[in-house]
């Protein structure tokens, strides 16, 4: 596949030519952080970031979307039917998400697009994007990719992959989709020799820098019940305060939950953001909730993400090592901490 | 601050030892700079985990309600002013409780530090003399503690344990002539249209991820009223009404109760103000019935109290 250079002057240029032939999204500084957004100007978008505070998976999967909508209206003929709301799905293109991020919709894809099961908003729009990522040149302290199968520059889950490497950017093609966007680039000139050496000390001096966290392996390997049942589950619960931080900043958490909204005699069938930390995820509609405890649930997401998937799909955990829960849980529980926990050699069944 | 961990850690291997309480409620030293978790220490090999420093904002008296074992908690003057609202509300009884009391120095604004840091990923923190040095990998910064206290710190003026078994420390000097309601006069002042622009822009980016109601000790009903299913009283998407809602009522449900511990700013993933609408609670039941929440053990809140004298004309 193809690469090109792209001078700093010149990307805004670049930038604002894409967006006449795709809707252009990328992060934008928001206020207190970072956020993508549909480009307004092509000047919005700031490749210093660190990432999102979000992660994108609202651009596939956002927290509140209509996805029906129905009359009830008295003498309406077509009152009661269940018709589809119109979605955009023009061609888009995401660029600068952090490589960690897009591997991680590889990851939410088992979920919404299975050989027998098809959500279709999830797979039209992940049709109808391409995304263009941005490699970690200065990881921050809360990430951990290395350790779960990813990396700061892991083109797995991109279309292409831009490399900052000081005075421009290296554009790298990574899928066909990829390069029928570098082909229509023509801003951009053949890579210098100097460039790609920096390209390949800046990715090296990236992955320096971590330190493995733990081992999903030695997770894949442990008894499901002798996890499930372990003491340590009583000691990670203590503070947690069963918010929805955790999981609604994941990119790898997908949950959701389906309601009818009615004013007057229009309706919505809406998709709503749901997380198993909060109690009424599994309420029955008898009343009768399976995990009515704090434990239950919080060891159902880290048992969710680092053995049941793993368990299930044989590829890895259901989590990319972005760092977000790490950071901005209120009260500091650290999944890395949990997965050592896990991995320990003695599991005391309490 | 090191000086309170020994104290904390000698007080809990006492109270552990003697069998006075069966467990301890404070803090262990965190993972990430400016974090630290809430801890529950159950025997002696735990207590060596309890730590304190500037960054113990969440509020213990969260994880209070309704516990039946004897309970010794480490408490800032806000946690205290939270634990008496909880024995008003009987949540916990006194004779359950062994209250260490923290004379507090104010706690840190971990996201204005981070925000000043430019970017820049702190691997350490250390707390001295009323100084903060923040270290990374190429750089170190000393900072003034003053400066970087979460908002609600800087105007708070019960520091000192209302109610304690015993105190950490001396006590701190309260802050005198503070003005605590500046902003919400701003605010008073706006035209009804301006004050509905500025609270829809407050909470335009709420992900209604209720890490403020939850972080808040005050929300302990079994059954939030968003989270009602049969009927749903409030939508859960966040369309602005819905976000209006969950925020206004919240508001109401704690006026007459809320301490300004600053436990819900702190928590909120997306950096919402929303003690803009606590305080202003705060501020009319303090001009209406003179009333500060959490501070006297022995009286009734105005809120909670009935008498078919009373001279309001509402009652009759
Ligand atoms: S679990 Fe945490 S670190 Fe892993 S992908 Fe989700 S938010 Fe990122
Ligand atoms: S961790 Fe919880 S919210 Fe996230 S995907 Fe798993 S079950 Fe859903
Ligand atoms: S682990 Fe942290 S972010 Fe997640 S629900 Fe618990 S308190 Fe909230
Ligand atoms: S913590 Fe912040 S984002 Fe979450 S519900 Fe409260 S205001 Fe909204």
């Amino acid at each position: 596949m193809r690469e090109v250079y792209i001078t700093k002057e010149k990307f805004p240029d670049v930038v604002g030519k894409l967006m006449n032939q795709h809707r252009v999204f990328g992060p934008v500084f928001q206020g207190q952080y970072h956020e993508f957004a549909e480009l307004k100007a092509s000047d919005e978008i700031d490749l210093t970031y660190q990432n999102t505070r979000l992660s994108p998976k609202g651009l596939f999967h956002p927290h509140s979307e209509r996805m029906f909508q129905f009359s009830l209206a008295k003498g309406d003929p077509e009152a009661g039917i269940v018709k589809e709301a119109p979605k955009d799905y023009s061609s888009r293109l995401i660029l600068g998400m952090r490589p960690c991020d897009a591997m991680a919709f590889r990851l939410d894809d088992v979920n919404f697009d299975t050989t027998t099961i098809k959500d279709p908003w999830w797979t039209r729009r992940r049709a109808t994007t391409a995304i263009v990522g941005l490699g970690c040149n200065q990881p921050c302290r809360s990430c951990f990719c290395t350790s779960v199968g990813t990396g700061p520059f892991d083109p797995s889950g991109l279309d292409a992959l831009l490399t900052d490497v000081g005075d421009g950017f290296i554009l790298q093609a990574i899928t066909e989709k990829g390069q029928e966007l570098l082909d229509g680039i023509s801003d951009g000139g053949p890579v210098p020799a100097a460039a790609t050496e920096k390209a390949t000390q800046l990715r090296k001096s990236a992955e320096a820098q971590f330190v493995t966290q733990f081992d999903p392996k030695a997770l894949a390997e442990k008894d499901m019940l002798e996890l499930f049942n372990a003491s340590f589950w009583d000691e990670v619960q203590f503070s947690c305060i069963n918010c929805g931080t955790c999981t609604f900043l994941c990119p790898t958490c997908w949950c959701f939950d389906i309601q009818d909204e009615v004013c007057e005699d229009q309706g919505d069938r809406i998709r709503i953001w749901d997380s198993c930390m909060f109690p009424l995820f599994t309420v029955h509609g008898s009343g009768h909730n399976p995990r009515s405890q704090k434990l239950q649930r919080v060891r159902q997401r880290f048992m969710h993400k680092l053995k049941y998937y793993q368990d299930k799909y044989h590829d890895g955990v259901a989590c990319v090592g972005c760092g977000r829960c790490v950071k901005y849980c209120p009260v500091n529980i650290d999944i890395r901490e949990v997965a050592r926990l896990m991995t320990a050699t003695c599991v005391c069944p309490a | 601050m090191r000086a309170y961990t020994e104290r904390i850690q000698e007080a809990a291997r006492r109270l552990l030892t003697d069998n006075l309480v069966d467990v301890v409620i404070g803090f262990r030293k965190g993972t990430v700079p400016f974090m630290n978790e809430p801890f529950l220490a159950k025997n002696l090999d735990h207590v060596r985990q309890l730590y304190w420093d500037g960054n113990c904002g969440i509020n213990l008296a969260n994880y209070l309600a309704k516990r039946t074992d004897r309970v010794a908690i480490v408490a800032k003057g806000c946690d205290s002013r939270n634990i008496i609202v909880h024995l008003l509300e009987y949540q916990i009884k006194r004779e359950q409780l062994y209250i260490l009391g923290a004379p507090c120095h104010g706690m840190i604004d971990r996201r204005r530090m981070l925000a000043s840091l430019d970017g820049k990923d702190p691997t350490h923190a250390e707390e001295k003399d009323g100084a903060i040095t923040v270290a990374g990998q190429d750089f170190q910064v000393t900072l003034d503690r003053q400066e970087y206290l979460q908002e609600n710190c800087s105007i708070c003026i019960h520091r000192n344990p209302v109610i304690f078994d015993e105190l950490l420390a001396e006590p701190v000097p309260e802050q005198q002539d503070v003005d605590r309601y500046p902003d919400v006069r701003q605010v008073e002042a706006m035209s009804p249209e301006q004050r509905w622009e500025y609270f829809e822009n407050l909470i335009s980016t709420c992900i209604r991820c209720y890490a403020c109601r939850n972080a808040c000790p005050l929300c302990f009903c079994p059954t939030c009223f968003v989270d009602e299913s049969r009927p749903q009283w409030v939508g859960k998407s966040i369309d602005p009404t819905d976000t209006r809602t969950f925020h206004f009522l919240r508001a109401y449900h704690v006026a007459g109760r809320c301490t300004d511990c600053g436990a819900c700013e702190r928590a909120c993933p997306v950096g919402i103000k929303m003690r803009q609408f606590t305080k202003k609670m705060e501020k009319d039941i303090k001009e209406l019935y003179g009333y500060e929440a959490g501070v006297l053990p022995d009286q009734r809140p105005p809120l909670d109290t009935y008498r078919p004298d009373d001279q309001a004309p509402f009652i009759k």
